[in-house]
C-alpha cells in the first residue's frame, strides 16, 4: 500500500471518528431527555431557580438570587475564601465602560 | 483516476516521505499540536454541555421572582404584598416560597431549606437530595437532628430520597412542611422568603416586572432570562479563565509552529532547490508545502477533536473538572449529556488549521522563485 493511501485511511478513520461523535452526541441527547425533564420537572413543581453547583457559601448556593451589590458577605472584611466567589464574572454593568447618564435620567439628581 | 487527483497523491506520497525523513522532529510537532487542539477542544465541550444542561432545566424555572430589599439586604416579604400584586395586569398566579439555608457543622456543607407549593412532607418528615444523603450516610426511616432558630433540636425523618436523576438542582435540597420551616427558622405566618409569579403573557413579563419596581419600590425583580444568563455568563467565564491560565502554553505552541513552518532550514532550501533543478515547476513545490502544512494540522485537529471528545463525554472530563465544575462538600453527581457547537467547532478548526498551513506557504512560495541555482548555494 502506497504512503498516500495509508495516510488517506488515517485520515477516513478520524473523519469517521468525528462524524460518530456528532452521531453519539445526537442519540445521547435523545436518551438525556427523561433525566432533563425530570430535572426540569422538579425546577417547575419546586419553584427552583439555581443550580446545586457551588453549594459551598449561601451567596454562590443561588447565584441568580444573591446580593451580587453587598460586599464583604460573611464578616466584615471578609475576604473570599470559597473558589466560586472569585471564578464567579462581576456583574456585567462592572465590566462596561462607565456611561454619561447626565442627559438620559428621568429624575434629577 | 484523473489525472489532477493521480498527480496530488503523488504529491502527498512525496511530502509523506519528506515529514517521515525528519520523523522525531514533525512527530514531536503532532504530538504537541494534538495536545493544544485536545486541550482547547476539550474545555469547549465540557462548558457547552453544562450550559446547554443549566439551560435545559432552569427553562422551568418561575418568570419573575420578587425579592424584598431592607438597607440593601434581602428580607422576608409580607404576605400583603401578594394581594398588592394582584392590582397588576398581566400576573398570572402569584405564591410565596420559604426557604433558606442552614449550616450542618457535622459535615461542615449548606443545606437549601425548601417548603414545596404543593405535595410538602407531613410535620416531623422531610425528603431529602442524594448529595445530602451520600454526606451524612442518610437512607429512608433515618432521623436527622437539627438545632433550630431558638436552639432547640429538632428531628426529621427522612421519608424519601429526591431522584438522582435530577441531582443538579437537588443534591443539597432538604423539603419539609411549612410548619416545621416557620417553626425552625422562626419566620412567623404571613412572611415569606421571596414571591414567585408567572405572566400569562411571555412577552411582557419585562413590563410586569417594571410595573412591579413601581408598585413596589422596596422589591427587586428577578427574571427567569436574567436567572439563565447568569449561568451564561459563569461558565463563559470559567471558560474564558481556563483559556487565559493557556494562554501561555497556546502562544508557545504558536511561537513554535511559526518558527517551524515559515522558517525554512538550509537542508529545506536544498531541497527546493534540487526539485527546480529537476524540473519541478514553482506551482508544485507550493503545492508540495501546502499538503505539508494541511497533513500535520488536520491530523492534529482530528485526533486532538476526538480525543477531547472521548475524554469529556467517556472519561467525565477528567483533567478540568475541579475547574470548570467547581467543588463543594455537597458536589451533585452527574452524567453530561454530550453535545456540540458546530459554530463553535467550526472557530476551533478555522484558527488552527488554518494558520498553520498559510504559514507553510508563504515562505515556500519566496524561495520557490528564487534561481534554483542561488537557492542551493
Amino acid at each position: 500500500m502506497r504512503k498516500t493511501d495509508r495516510f488517506l485511511w488515517l485520515i477516513g478513520a478520524l473523519a469517521v471518528a468525528t462524524l460518530l461523535t456528532f452521531l453519539h452526541a445526537g442519540l445521547g441527547a435523545r436518551e438525556a431527555l427523561p433525566r432533563l425533564g425530570a430535572g426540569a420537572g422538579l425546577v417547575r413543581d419546586l419553584g427552583l431557580t439555581d443550580l446545586a453547583l457551588f453549594t459551598e457559601a449561601r451567596y454562590t448556593r443561588h447565584l441568580s438570587q444573591a446580593d451580587l451589590h453587598t460586599a464583604f458577605q460573611d464578616h466584615p472584611l471578609a475576604f473570599e475564601h470559597f473558589p466560586s466567589g472569585s471564578l464567579h464574572a462581576p456583574p456585567p454593568h462592572l465590566r462596561l465602560p462607565h456611561a454619561d447618564l447626565a442627559a438620559t435620567t428621568e429624575v434629577p439628581d | 483516476m484523473p489525472t489532477w487527483l493521480q498527480r496530488q497523491k503523488y504529491l502527498i506520497d512525496f511530502t509523506l516521505s519528506s515529514l517521515l525523513r525528519r520523523r522525531a522532529k514533525n512527530a514531536g510537532l503532532l504530538l504537541v499540536y494534538t495536545l493544544i487542539v485536545f486541550v482547547l477542544a476539550s474545555v469547549m465541550l465540557f462548558t457547552h454541555a453544562l450550559r446547554h444542561e443549566a439551560v435545559h432545566v432552569l427553562a422551568q424555572a418561575p418568570e419573575i421572582v420578587l425579592q424584598r430589599m431592607v438597607a440593601g439586604r434581602h428580607d422576608l416579604v409580607p404576605a400583603t404584598y401578594l394581594d398588592r400584586i394582584g392590582e397588576v395586569r398581566g400576573v398570572h398566579k402569584k405564591s410565596g416560597r420559604l426557604w433558606g439555608y442552614f449550616y450542618d457543622p457535622a459535615v461542615k456543607a449548606n443545606y437549601t431549606l425548601l417548603v414545596p407549593p404543593t405535595d410538602a412532607p407531613a410535620g416531623g418528615e422531610a425528603v431529602i437530595g442524594a448529595g445530602i444523603a451520600r454526606a451524612r450516610g442518610l437512607a429512608v426511616g433515618d432521623f436527622v437532628t437539627w438545632r433550630g432558630s431558638d436552639g432547640q433540636p429538632r428531628s426529621l425523618r427522612v421519608a424519601r430520597l429526591l431522584d438522582s436523576d435530577s441531582e443538579l438542582v437537588s443534591s443539597d435540597l432538604v423539603l419539609v412542611s411549612e410548619d416545621f420551616f416557620r417553626g425552625f427558622f422562626g419566620i412567623p405566618a404571613g412572611q415569606y422568603t421571596d414571591l414567585a409569579l408567572s405572566v400569562r403573557n411571555p412577552r411582557e413579563v419585562r413590563k410586569v416586572a417594571e410595573k412591579l419596581a413601581l408598585l413596589l419600590p422596596d422589591t427587586r425583580p428577578i427574571l427567569r432570562e436574567e436567572i439563565l444568563r447568569t449561568y451564561d455568563a459563569v461558565f463563559a467565564w470559567r471558560q474564558g479563565i481556563v483559556y487565559v491560565l493557556l494562554i501561555g502554553a497556546v502562544l508557545a505552541f504558536v511561537v513554535f509552529a511559526w518558527d517551524k513552518a515559515s522558517g525554512l532550514s538550509a537542508e529545506e532550501r536544498r531541497e527546493i532547490g534540487i526539485l527546480k533543478a529537476v524540473g519541478w515547476e514553482t506551482g508544485d513545490v507550493i503545492r508540495m508545502k501546502f499538503w505539508e502544512g494541511a497533513i500535520v494540522s488536520l491530523t492534529a485537529f482530528l485526533l486532538g477533536y476526538v480525543t477531547a471528545y472521548a475524554h469529556v463525554f467517556f472519561a467525565d472530563a477528567a483533567l478540568f473538572e475541579p475547574v470548570l465544575k467547581g467543588w463543594a462538600v455537597l458536589y451533585p453527581h452527574f452524567q453530561l449529556t454530550p453535545t456540540i457547537d458546530g459554530l463553535q467547532l467550526a472557530t476551533l478548526f478555522f484558527f488552527t488549521v488554518f494558520p498553520y498551513t498559510v504559514a507553510t506557504i508563504v515562505p515556500i512560495w519566496r524561495a520557490a522563485i528564487t534561481d534554483p541555482d542561488t537557492v542551493m548555494r
